[in-house]
């Protein structure tokens, strides 16, 4: 007996979304494990970058509430190493853009420490505000 | 040679030495670099997103102004851009990229720029000053070592922007060797680390200072076990993250022993004898002079 999965509209919907800002094909994903295995931050997140490919691939869009793809720093290692040539780093990219289409902003300059304001070089503030506002 | 050359904005303030040791490497190698005229920040990162041009106007602006140096005759026939900062690189190249593959967004983007009187041809290629170095013959850099330093162990760190995406990389994102060749023709020791393409964490400094200190003890470790006395790298987000953290790291764990991370040319300078002045290591947070003079008497 096999089970078969039923996605509804609203799921596809969501996959062809983050296939569209991405440019990749989500639904290529094999779940070997490669990107999880290979991310440097992956301790830091809430779910692995595998998991969250399932999520995406299911259309699930409870993923934009998990942690993972704000932790990405775009490292591009998991993009190198996949065996299906998907680059993950752009889903992930996708899904902060969804959320930051919304303006739901990650950061607040009032929230950075004086100190750090005054010692942390120009790229890394003007990266971090491309990648955490809108 | 006289080459376009592209600061970006860390370049002029906190990676000043970066800046003034690459300037005066190339001039004692005759290679002089002809600052962009009116150039703009890239952005710092790549835009990833499909749907997304606005972000490509940046980096196409500083191409129009290479082409602009070439029609002025500022630089003869030279259509390369050499960047020093590894978060510019990638940026520059990966919009670059784009554009070569995606004709219709280049066309987009050259209707919509009002304010440049030329159309952005394609003829620009962004280089990195690692890749200039490449092509120096070994004896020229040999002739040009004043204060040779045979014991001194060096690990480079590449990061992640010199090498990914692989099509924009310098080298084999897996197995770089670009900064080792350099190194053995500057006849310093030669310290490998396993980590040495391994991410620092990057911007994630500004929200999260904690993933930093724990991806910087990793990697500075490995280079120390490998028997390191200095780190290079080419980023100034990377020195950052691995030389200016070191503060929270000792915090950490009080049995760490600092280890210096320069940028490859401020070593290259200091190899050199170019003079103080173009070493800035002021700049640098763990003095890199302690291990570099004891060198120079020990080697003398």
């Amino acid at each position: 007996m096999s089970n078969k999965l039923i996605l509804s509209d609203k799921n596809v919907e969501f996959t062809e979304k983050v296939n569209e800002i991405s440019g990749e094909v989500v639904t290529l994903c094999e779940q070997c494990g490669t990107c999880s295995g290979s991310c440097p931050l992956v301790a830091e997140m809430d779910i692995t970058p595998s998991n969250m490919m399932r999520l995406v691939e299911l259309g699930d869009e409870e993923v934009l509430d998990t942690k993972t793809f704000w932790v990405c720093a775009s490292c591009f290692t998991c993009t190198t190493r996949c065996p299906r040539g998907i680059d993950i780093a752009k889903v992930g990219e996708a899904l902060r853009q969804i959320k930051l289409r919304k303006a739901i902003d990650r950061i607040d300059i009032k929230n950075i420490a004086e100190e750090d304001r005054k010692i942390l070089p120009q790229v890394a503030i003007v990266a971090a505000f491309r990648k955490f506002t809108s | 040679m006289k080459i376009p050359y592209y600061p970006g904005c860390t370049l002029k303030t906190k990676a000043k030495n970066f800046e003034i040791s690459s300037i005066a490497v190339a001039k004692s190698l005759g290679v002089e670099f002809v600052e962009i005229p009116r150039w703009n920040c890239c952005g710092a990162v790549p835009s990833l997103s499909s749907d997304d041009l606005i972000r490509h106007f940046a980096p196409i602006r500083n191409f129009i102004r290479v082409e602009e140096m070439n029609k002025a005759g500022i630089v003869d026939n030279e259509y390369r851009m050499v960047t020093l900062c590894a978060m510019c690189y990638n940026t520059l190249k990966m919009s670059n990229l784009r554009m070569r593959r995606n004709k219709e967004d280049l066309d987009k983007i050259n209707d919509v720029m009002y304010l440049e009187t030329e159309h952005y041809k394609q003829d620009v290629e962004v280089v990195h000053f690692l890749e200039i170095l490449k092509d120096i013959d070994a004896d020229k850099l040999q002739k040009n070592i004043k204060n040779p330093l045979p014991d001194l162990k060096v690990s480079p760190y590449y990061g992640c922007t010199l090498l990914r995406p692989k099509e924009i990389g310098i080298d084999d994102p897996e197995d770089p060797k670009i900064m080792e060749n350099l190194l053995t023709n500057l006849s310093v020791t030669l310290v490998n680390n396993p980590l040495k393409t391994r991410c620092c964490g990057s911007y994630q400094v500004v929200s999260d200072k904690d993933i930093i200190t724990s991806l910087g003890y990793d990697i500075l470790n490995n280079a120390k076990r490998a028997g390191a006395e200095v780190i290079v790298t080419s980023c100034p987000l990377c020195q950052f993250n691995l030389d200016r953290r070191q503060k929270d790291i000792i915090e950490l764990h009080h049995d760490f022993e600092p280890i210096p991370v320069l940028y490859f040319t401020q070593l290259m300078a200091f190899l050199f004898d170019l003079g103080e002045e173009s070493y800035g290591f002021e700049q640098n947070y763990i003095d890199p002079k302690k291990v570099l003079n004891r060198k120079e008497l020990v080697s003398n």
